[in-house]
């Protein structure tokens, strides 16, 4: 049984996890604090001066400003206080993404598959390493799903046309669950699976034994070829195309001025949609692929351009 | 003091084209009233239907596909036909005019359009609802509503699109009355509590309402052309109609409640005998609710994939927006202090509303911390929060507003020692139906799950069984007021000894309103330190 | 001119006024947000797709854009006068201005169709048939497609606002507004003003992308 029914009786898993909890903690104890000082009030003043009683009704607190300023300002203040606390630990998670062991999550109606740089292959179960950050990079085949794994105190949409970026770092070993968690149609709540989280040498393990085709970047380097795109961004010919050995991560000035770094997102939509960011110096020319290629292809070409290298020109 | 047996606005006339051509806006309130009622039991029907099957962790009771209209019958139904409507088009089209001692309000016929226009946007989606349904939620989250949907969303976004002119029409008749119709003494700051909440929600019902029909026109025409508007596939946004759906439904929210905080300002008053505690406050923080309100949108769209600094903004924004809220809280609380109070039915209503609306407000902002929101957001603790807030606020201020103007509406009074008891079996099978959802929230359970992890099961049957309490409670005001209607006590003009000037008019009150106009010299909440009430034109 | 009562619910036909001008402004409030959500999305889009929105702003008809915001701004001076008129009396002459302005209205309405039916013969119609150079199909589909809802659902405004126009013109010629009560002039003026605005605004966005740099 992954969980129990008491509530926070599993701690939270991950690096993070601890961290949340404490905010509820917080959140927790302000709000029986509030609620209780407000059930004795209401209560207090309800029993006290009920109508058939005869309790003191003289000096009725008349200028009531001060009051209003008073639990207005303290309110704001304990406000503020929450905001900031909840603010600086999501910044401090979503902000910022370590640099992690991707992991390609593909969400469908109703299913999850995950696929590992090695190219092993994964349906509705995810491996990862213990202590480790992962980071997954997910997308969606058809409508919005939500990548919910409620023992790392983790979410986030996975929105269709779009890369979706998230990290976590599991603490301990054991299995955790894995839900979806937007609405996605007739299955929504049969979209569920298995985060397996293994000690490293069992990870090594489990990798090696999982029956391979190719590597993500080796797949994608056929795709590259099948497609046509080395015909014009390798090799010579008449089409000047922007070469894509060590473009990964670095950034790109665009045509029409600013700048946008060439991260998964951007080879994604380069491929999808050329003319939205066409980098500075070269003339719109590269067709789209929307609709010749599924999100299972994308990955691999992704991980295919991540996998080039600077070379010296050849 | 008897009823006299001169005409009042019931007796006026007797034929049925009298009531389906009225432009009296208390023939229209009662119209009103028995629509809405109509389709809070078609909701809480599928309510029912819903609980039933989660007392246990599997596909037992219906299909998932069938499981999946249900949730979204019950959202569109209580959001659209019941929560929006329900206090300003029953309690609001009633009192407006007779707090500010008007005859009728400023545009009597748009008020009937507007009732034809809710009656024929219900019955459309009523009908789409029954010749098939929809399985997209409430929310209508494109692309699965647009491309992937095999239910009837155009028939049901049409029928929420007819009924959004109907929200714009009652609201901007409320504006104009209010700003237009008052009688000669009563300023701003002599109007009741209710006029403001009703004057605060109806500028969200007239700047909101046309977004979300330009909205939902959107839906509709993607769903019948096939156009990229939101469909990623073809160039379009998903997170687009995420944007322009919240920027509506949030301000909604505020339709919902606004209203209901003013009733309960009404309620308190009366039965605390004594003066509104900080009535400037409380009148201010609901406009400030209704402004700040428009911003605070992205709350719903934390994990979306939103830019995480528009998150920070939003959840800023979002715990301004409880601020106000509060205000009210304390300053409710403070008009108990050396006041005269009494347990009547409507007191203990007010009471309720301002502890459950706490509990709903504190959970909010366990919603607005943007770190916490990440775990909790679609899950069963955000179905509990909306939950306290809507029912636990809203239903029991709509009902407790029922009661405490019951003798003005029908002539008669309700049996007393009943309404106490139903008031009270509400409360607990409320609690009882939504308190463990926060549990099963907080323990990972997503919201619209069909089946979910047996463990769970415990929470589970504790919310069914609560629910089944509910239901039977919401069901006893049914029977009681209903009795009342032909054998309840007849009513004098002011059963509570209250001092609006709705209580100055005969109960019922005559087709006109006033036999004069009303003089105002005075606030509206003014009794004396041994709790005599003073009204306001004596 | 007939002695004008208010209705029961008014104390005097000044509050009556006000009220019938209060609701007309409040119900165009209503419409900035109606047309702003839709204004919203085609800058959204806009922004996402420059190119191609310029590209598919080129090929619609400036010409017939221009002429059509020339007939309205003429039609919203006459419907003004008419306004400043009716509190005079000149009913004869308030009735014919309203009518000239609806006849302008018609006149609008008839050359967006001929434009409407121009982009049909082009290919320009999302859903139905369009085509478009390949580079830029995807934004000009989306331009397109808010170029017909936001011109139809204006020119949907403009033709009920024809209909109110000829309704009131044909009460003015008949005496009914006079010194003492012409609200429905003045609401009607509003409500057309405001139909103009709107299309100075659509004007702007659909017709100009494209045509001012190189």
């Amino acid at each position: 049984m992954w969980r129990n029914w008491i509530p926070f009786w599993e701690p939270g898993v991950s690096s993070y996890a601890g961290d949340v909890d404490l905010l509820f903690a917080g959140l927790l104890a302000m709000s029986v604090a509030v609620i209780m000082l407000l059930l004795v009030l209401l209560a207090g003043f309800a029993v006290r001066y009920r109508a058939g009683g005869h309790a003191d009704r003289s000096h009725r607190i008349r200028k009531s400003w001060h009051w209003e300023v008073s639990w207005t300002a303290a309110t704001m203040i304990g406000f503020l206080g929450l905001f900031a606390w909840g603010a600086s630990l999501y910044l401090e998670v979503y902000a910022s993404a370590p640099a992690g062991l991707p992991i390609y999550v593909v969400a469908k109606q109703w299913m999850w598959k995950a696929q590992h740089p090695g190219g092993q292959r994964e349906i509705n179960e995810l491996h990862v390493p213990v202590n480790r950050p992962v980071r997954l990079i997910m997308a969606s085949q058809d409508v919005i799903h939500s990548f919910f794994v409620p023992a790392f105190r983790v979410k986030h949409d996975v929105v269709p046309g779009r890369y979706q970026d998230l990290w976590f770092e599991a603490e301990k070993v054991g299995v955790f669950q894995l839900l979806c968690a937007e609405f996605c149609g007739t299955d929504h709540s049969r979209m569920s699976g298995r985060i397996v989280v293994l000690e490293p040498a069992e990870y090594e393990a489990w990798l090696a034994r999982q029956d391979v085709g190719g590597t993500l970047a080796a797949e994608g380097a056929a795709l590259f070829r099948e497609l046509g795109c080395s015909g014009c961004h390798f090799g010579t010919s008449a089409v000047r195309a922007p070469p894509l050995a060590g473009l990964y991560g670095k950034p790109v000035p665009l045509a029409g001025g600013g700048m946008t770094i060439a991260d998964e997102r951007y080879i994604r939509d380069c491929i999808l949609n050329p003319h939205a960011q066409v980098p500075a110096g070269y003339e719109p020319l590269m067709p789209s692929f929307a609709g010749r290629v599924s999100e299972d292809e994308l990955i691999r070409l992704v991980a295919y351009i991540k996998s080039l290298a600077a070379e010296p020109r050849q | 003091m008897k009823a006299d047996v001169e005409t009042n606005y019931l007796t006026a006339d007797y034929r049925l084209r009298s009531w389906f051509l009225t432009t009296d806006h208390k023939r229209v309130a009662v119209l009103f009233f028995a629509t809405i009622t109509l389709f809070f039991f078609v909701g809480g029907a599928a309510a029912t239907m819903i609980r039933l099957e989660l007392a246990t962790p599997q596909a037992d009771l219906v299909r998932s596909d069938i499981y999946n209209r249900l949730f979204t019958m019950h959202g569109v139904v209580m959001v659209w036909f019941f929560l929006i409507p329900s206090i300003p088009t029953t309690l609001g089209n009633f009192l407006v005019p007779l707090m500010i001692g008007a005859r009728d309000l400023a545009f009597p016929r748009l008020n009937l359009t507007s009732w034809y226009l809710f009656l024929i946007g219900g019955s459309v989606t009523l009908y789409a609802l029954f010749v098939g349904g929809v399985d997209t939620g409430w929310t209508f989250y494109a692309p699965f509503s647009t491309m992937y949907s095999n239910g009837h969303v155009v028939l049901a976004v049409l029928g929420v699109f007819i009924a959004g002119f109907s929200s714009i029409l009652t609201g901007l008749n409320f504006i104009v009355t209010i700003h237009r119709l008052r009688a000669p003494g009563l300023t701003w700051y002599r109007l009741p509590i209710f006029i403001w909440s009703l004057y605060a929600t109806s500028v969200i019902l007239v700047l909101a309402t046309p977004e979300l029909a330009i909205t939902l026109a959107l839906v509709a025409l993607e769903r019948i052309t096939g156009i990229g508007i939101f469909n990623p596939r073809l160039g379009g946004d998903p997170l687009l109609f995420q944007h322009m759906f919240w920027f509506y439904s949030h301000p909604a929210v505020y339709i919902m409640i606004l209203p209901g905080m003013g009733v309960v300002s009404e309620l308190v008053t009366c039965f605390s005998r004594k003066n509104l505690f900080g009535y400037k406050f409380v009148a201010w923080c609901s406009i400030a609710i209704a402004a700040i309100g428009f911003l605070v949108w992205g709350h719903h769209m934390f994990v979306s994939g939103q830019s995480p600094f528009a998150g920070i903004v939003f959840s800023f924004m979002s715990f301004v927006v409880a601020v106000p809220s509060a205000i009210k809280v304390f300053n409710w609380t403070a008009t108990l202090h050396k006041g005269w109070v009494s347990y009547d039915a409507p007191m203990l209503y007010a009471l309720a509303f301002i502890g459950l609306f706490t509990i709903g407000g504190l959970t909010g902002l366990f919603l607005a911390c943007i770190a916490f929101d990440v775990f909790v957001t679609d899950t069963y603790f955000v179905i509990a929060h909306f939950h306290y807030i809507m029912v636990g606020g809203m239903v029991t201020a709509y009902f407790g507003g029922l009661h405490y103007w019951w003798p003005k509406i029908t002539g008669r009074l309700y049996p007393e020692y009943w309404a106490r008891a139903a008031a009270i079996l509400i409360f607990f099978g409320f609690n009882m139906t939504f308190f463990p959802q926060f549990i099963l929230g907080i323990l990972g359970m997503p919201r619209r799950y069909h089946v979910y992890a047996p463990e769970l099961q415990v929470w589970n049957v504790l919310s069914s069984a609560g629910a089944s309490i509910l239901a039977l409670a919401y069901l006893l005001p049914l029977f009681y007021l209903g009795w009342s209607l032909f054998w309840g006590r007849r009513a004098s003009s002011d059963p509570w000894h209250a001092t609006g000037l709705e209580w100055q008019t005969s109960s019922p009150p005559p087709k006109h309103n006033f036999v004069a106009t009303p003089i105002v010299e005075r606030g509206p909440y003014v009794y004396t330190v041994d709790g005599e009430a003073v009204p306001q034109n004596a | 001119m007939r002695e004008a009562q208010p209705s029961f619910q008014y104390a005097t036909l000044v509050q009556q006024e006000q009220a019938a001008q209060l609701g007309m402004w409040t119900f165009l409030a209503t419409e900035v947000l109606f047309f702003g959500g839709l204004i919203l999305a085609y800058c959204v889009y806009r922004y996402g797709y420059a190119d191609d929105f310029a590209a598919a702003a080129r090929h619609t008809k400036i010409v017939i854009g221009t002429l059509n915001t020339a007939i309205l701004l003429t039609s919203s001076f006459l419907v003004a006068w008419a306004g400043a008129l009716v509190k005079v009396g000149f009913d004869r002459l308030v009735a014919g201005l309203l009518t000239g302005a609806a006849l302008l209205g018609v006149i609008f309405l008839g050359l967006k169709g001929y434009e409407y039916r121009e982009e049909y013969r082009e290919h320009l119609v999302p859903a139905v048939n369009f085509a478009f150079e390949a580079a830029h199909a995807r934004g000009a589909e989306l331009f397109f497609m808010l170029y017909f809802v936001l011109t139809g659902l204006h020119g949907l405004h403009v033709a009920i606002g024809v209909v109110v126009l000829l309704a009131i013109a044909h009460r003015a010629r008949g005496g009914a507004y006079g010194r003492q009560y012409h609200s429905p002039v003045t609401v009607a003026g509003l409500y057309w003003h405001f139909v103009d605005l709107v299309w100075i605004f659509l004007f702007a966005l659909i017709y100009l992308p494209g045509r001012s740099s190189a």
